[in-house]
């Protein structure tokens, strides 16, 4: 029993991470109908842009929660820059052309920002500092809790209620919905849909980058290659909760982090990564739609 | 082929008159060449192997495949599985037939493993599109290589060394001359043009009445076996084989070879094939000054670069060598 409350605490933690990357991937398709595959390494850049922002500010001689939200906050405006330049240099140029065009770009973004990364950092693992420090963890009798998961979860809750906010009950997030809705339509009633567009990468990168440094702070080694492994595994819990839709990528994100876990804990560990493949493939032939996704029909 | 020889097909005999120059050139002077040459000869010849036989799936048919170095990984392991255990069994090999037939034999078993793998992957993912295609064939890529790494029979993560090596400058071009030969009939077949007709607009062959999941998976089926004879011949030119030899990054090379050569031409393809292996040879003297890598970050920018600028890659759709269209004879506009 304290086996199992304990893997459920392993997998929602787990979870979370991957829902704020799965956020990105349906935002992004839900606007553009594009699977951004660079986002995995989105996240990656927010990691590393985190790690500088502690040597540069010497946040690991210094923990505090301070340090935990400059960190955050570098990471995110990091990887949104990015995000915002992906867009604007190789996604945006391309947007009347053919999606296996688009989809051969992305491709190709995700391994220069992979490749390159390894020129810029190193490809040897990087510690990633503790600027958070605990002492022990709280246990109620058998069941041993590590703060830093429960802080993960809670961080990533906070930032999926502010997105959801965002989403539906702004002014922008009304646009956001419009654009993705209809662009041609959106674009004739006024809606800047370029600047919505470029918005919608900064956010979905923002919340990649915040992932990244949540990650380094639970499990501290970081590596340009770091991202391909999540970055897929979150897009199939954006395919899982259904592809486009907000809610949907949160519930499928917790879904899969939590099946990983059972698995690993009582199953088959080195097929771990497996996983998540297979399930895709099973939703994808048995509901292609997800789990909450809308169907639509296609038009010739 | 006979009938074919039979109208006097000029592709037909190039073909035939191809064959024998490679294995002229094997049995004459090839092994005369500088050695480091020649194994660049020889990759390039199962770069090309790959390269063409992606295209199908992904230039031809249009269905975006990202798992080519699964495929490939089946067919090598198999094959050099088959000749590991042979030799073990029979150790005062062997002669030169004996071993011409053991290779042969394992060669196409291979192939023929990759083929039914293809089979059963790509029957049901080839009924998703697109994006998702391109995913699913990239987990199942991946998939192959956990699988592979946690067959202990064939070494696991610790790689199947002591594959004799059998393969040599006349295996591969065989190989080469006989996978293009293969894919140009089929492309200049009725029966190609179904494939054609899938990648053009899915719907409107369909309501022509091509069973499209069928051209797919066949298509895909013909693919993976050629990239299990690459695999096979990969083996037993490099005598070792590693999991991590077939992950996400060898799928890329053939895909980018396939997009710069231009989707949906076999000579473009070849040619891609040849200059990227190349490439990697003339950058190795940058990489072992530099010791940095940069082979895959100008890939990755070389295929950015292809697609903003010319995204039909070098050749688009029309082969070298290839006379402007003519009319058939007999037919009438």
């Amino acid at each position: 029993m304290i086996e199992l409350v304990q893997h459920l605490i392993n997998g929602l933690s787990m979870g979370s991470i991957y829902a704020l990357i799965a956020l990105g991937y349906t935002l992004v398709f839900g606007i553009l109908q594009l699977i951004n595959f660079a986002h995995g390494d989105i996240y990656m850049v927010g990691a590393f842009a985190g790690f500088y922002a502690i040597r540069f500010f010497g946040f690991a001689e210094h923990p505090s929660w301070l340090a935990l939200g400059v960190t955050l906050l570098f990471a995110m405006l990091g990887s949104g820059c990015l995000g915002w330049c992906i867009e604007r240099l190789a996604y945006r140029p391309l947007r009347r052309s053919p999606r296996i065009n688009a989809l051969i770009t992305a491709v190709g973004v995700s391994l220069l920002l992979e490749f390159s990364g390894q020129l810029i950092f190193g490809a040897d693992p990087k510690f990633f500092p503790q600027i958070l420090i605990f002492d022990g963890g709280w246990s109620f009798g058998e069941l041993k809790l590590n703060p830093l998961q429960i802080l993960i979860f809670l961080i990533s809750i906070a930032l999926m209620l502010a997105l959801d906010w965002l989403i539906f009950r702004t002014r922008m997030g009304r646009a956001m919905r419009a654009t993705s809705f209809n662009p041609e339509c959106a674009a004739l009633m006024g809606i800047p849909t370029d600047q919505v567009i470029s918005l919608t990468f900064v956010l979905g990168s923002a919340l990649a980058g915040a992932a990244g440094v949540l990650v380094g702070l639970a499990y501290p080694k970081i590596d340009p290659l770091m991202g391909v492994l999540p970055g897929l595994k979150a897009f199939v819990a954006a395919v899982l909760g259904g592809i486009g839709n907000v809610r949907g990528a949160v519930a499928g994100a917790m879904i899969l982090g939590l099946s990983e876990e059972f698995l690993v804990g009582y199953g088959a560990p080195t097929f771990r990564d497996a996983l998540a493949f297979g399930l895709l493939i099973i939703i994808l032939l048995f509901k292609p739609t997800g789990l909450f996704g809308i169907k639509r029909a296609e038009k010739v | 082929m006979i009938d074919s020889l039979k109208q006097g097909n000029k592709t037909t005999l190039f073909w035939l008159f191809s064959l024998l120059a490679v294995w002229m050139a094997q049995a004459t002077w090839i092994d005369q060449l500088n050695p480091y040459y020649l194994s660049i000869l020889i990759y390039a010849g199962i770069n090309i192997i790959l390269a063409v036989s992606l295209n199908l799936v992904n230039g031809f048919t249009g269905q975006f495949s990202m798992g080519h170095a699964g495929f490939m990984s089946v067919g090598g392991y198999f094959s050099a599985f088959l000749t590991t255990t042979y030799l073990a069994k029979n150790p005062e090999l062997m002669s030169e037939f004996q071993s011409f037939l053991v290779f042969l034999g394992s060669l196409l078993a291979g192939g023929t493993i990759a083929a039914l793998v293809g089979y059963g992957v790509g029957l049901p993912s080839l009924r998703l599109k697109g994006d998702y295609l391109a995913i699913v064939t990239l987990g199942f890529g991946e998939i192959i290589r956990v699988v592979v790494l946690n067959l202990d029979v064939v070494g696991g993560a610790r790689g199947l060394p002591n594959i004799p090596g059998f393969s040599n400058f006349g295996w591969v071009y065989s190989g080469v001359m006989i996978c293009i030969f293969v894919i140009w009939r089929i492309i200049h077949s009725s029966y190609g043009r179904g494939f054609l007709a899938v990648r053009e607009d899915e719907i409107a062959a369909e309501a022509m009445g091509i069973n499209t999941t069928q051209v797919k998976v066949r298509a895909f089926v013909i693919g993976s076996f050629f990239a299990g004879i690459a695999g096979g011949l990969f083996a037993h030119t490099l005598r070792y084989l590693n999991p991590q030899t077939f992950d996400f990054n060898r799928s890329f090379e053939i895909i980018i070879m396939v997009v710069l050569g231009g989707m949906g031409s076999i000579t473009g393809s070849v040619v891609a094939a040849v200059f990227l292996t190349t490439l990697r040879e003339l950058l190795r003297p940058l990489q072992e000054w530099t010791h940095i890598d940069f082979r895959m970050v100008i890939y990755s920018l070389m295929l950015i670069f292809t697609m903003l600028l010319r995204p039909q890659g070098l050749l688009g759709t029309r082969e070298l060598f290839q006379r402007r269209k003519q009319l058939e004879p007999g037919v009438t506009p």
